[in-house]
């Protein structure tokens, strides 16, 4: 089914998007039919710009076991990190 | 007498939708000039995309004239269409009145074609199905078909930790249908169930309205989508037969 389930976040970072790169302001992270993942459901993050245009966007679909994956492996990486470079 | 000539035309077309906004939509139309009906077809959550694209060729294909608005234009006019889904679901979807402006527009449309023979009907696929139901419970529709849509019945919002804020059942407007209603439904499908289904059949019942259903025991979601795994070719083919039979008897003059 569509989910509708839409986490939005306030982002801060960079990300190269079809016109090269840009100023992240938000991140919404949803789990929902994809448009290219040959999947059912995918956990989809779109790194975005709105104030940029709808095109200011990196977007990618990810299987639940990737994603999962990924979030545990970022979070890895941040706890491994000294402290003061935070 | 000449047989009637299969050519249609598919473009990509402004038209008014809700609010008297210009939006986007695709169309495909046959280009003989005997009278026919008139489908309007409602995408998916995903967008305006190419696999929907294909369903509104396909309804020329069978002699309809076709209209898909683009539902996500107003969130982002111009845009590419999966960026433009992607600026609406970060708003949480498509608002279920301006979903009604829209289809408004695209029958509008549709009537206004110089072989339209003035019937109008609306399909709806996964989000698109209950859409269907909503358009036809709220605007003078000929026939309806929904696939597959969740929460026409049951409530979302008693899902734990499925926060769907801006969906909401349409048990209380089911009175209001206005046209038959074709369902074509999965009984390996959670959403809806086959209990929301039997549910929904219960309360067109109660409330004296024609409709038509069939659940497939092999299929679940999205069992017409081709590019799926969810897809079941003996489904979908017997569904497209019942589509074609559905709009024909009632699109017809």
């Amino acid at each position: 089914m569509c989910t509708y389930i839409t986490a939005k976040l306030d982002a801060a970072g960079s990300a190269k998007g079809a016109d090269g790169w840009f100023t992240l302001s938000e991140t919404t992270v949803y789990f929902d039919h994809p448009v290219h993942a040959a999947a059912e459901h995918t956990l989809n993050i779109d790194f975005r710009n709105p104030e940029r245009g709808a095109g200011a966007r990196v977007a990618v679909e990810l299987t639940a076991q990737t994603a999962r994956a990924l979030a545990h492996a970022i979070l890895e990486t941040l706890d491994a990190v000294p402290e003061d470079l935070i | 007498m000449c047989p009637m000539s299969d050519a249609f035309i598919s473009a990509t077309e402004r038209i008014t939708g809700h609010g008297g906004a210009e939006i986007e939509a695709y169309t495909a139309r046959p280009q003989d000039s005997h009278p026919r009906g008139g489908v309007v077809v409602i995408h998916h959550l995903p967008g305006y995309d190419d696999q929907t694209k294909e369903i509104v060729r396909r309804f020329a294909h069978l002699g309809f004239n076709a209209a898909m608005p683009n539902l996500f234009w107003h969130d982002a006019p111009g845009a590419a269409p999966d960026d433009a889904a992607a600026a609406g679901r970060a708003k949480g979807g498509v608002p279920d009145e301006r979903l009604v402006g829209d289809v408004a527009g695209a029958a509008e449309y549709l009537r206004s074609l110089p072989n339209a023979n003035g019937k109008v009907g609306v399909i709806g696929y996964c989000s698109g199905g209950r859409q269907s139901v909503l358009a036809a419970c709220s605007l003078p529709l000929d026939a309806a078909v929904d696939c597959y849509g969740a929460f026409v019945t049951g409530d979302p919002s008693a899902l734990e930790g499925h926060p769907m804020r801006n969906v909401s059942t349409l048990e209380n407007r089911l009175a209001d249908l206005r046209c038959p209603l074709l369902g074509l439904f999965g009984a390996q499908d959670s959403y809806p169930s086959p209990d929301e289904v039997a549910q929904l059949e219960h309360l067109l019942t109660e409330h004296g309205k024609s409709f038509e259903f069939h659940t497939y025991d092999d299929a679940g979601h999205a069992f017409f989508a081709v590019e799926r795994p969810a897809f079941r070719p003996q489904s979908a083919k017997d569904g497209w037969e019942r589509i074609e039979a559905f709009f024909g008897k009632y699109l017809s003059a």
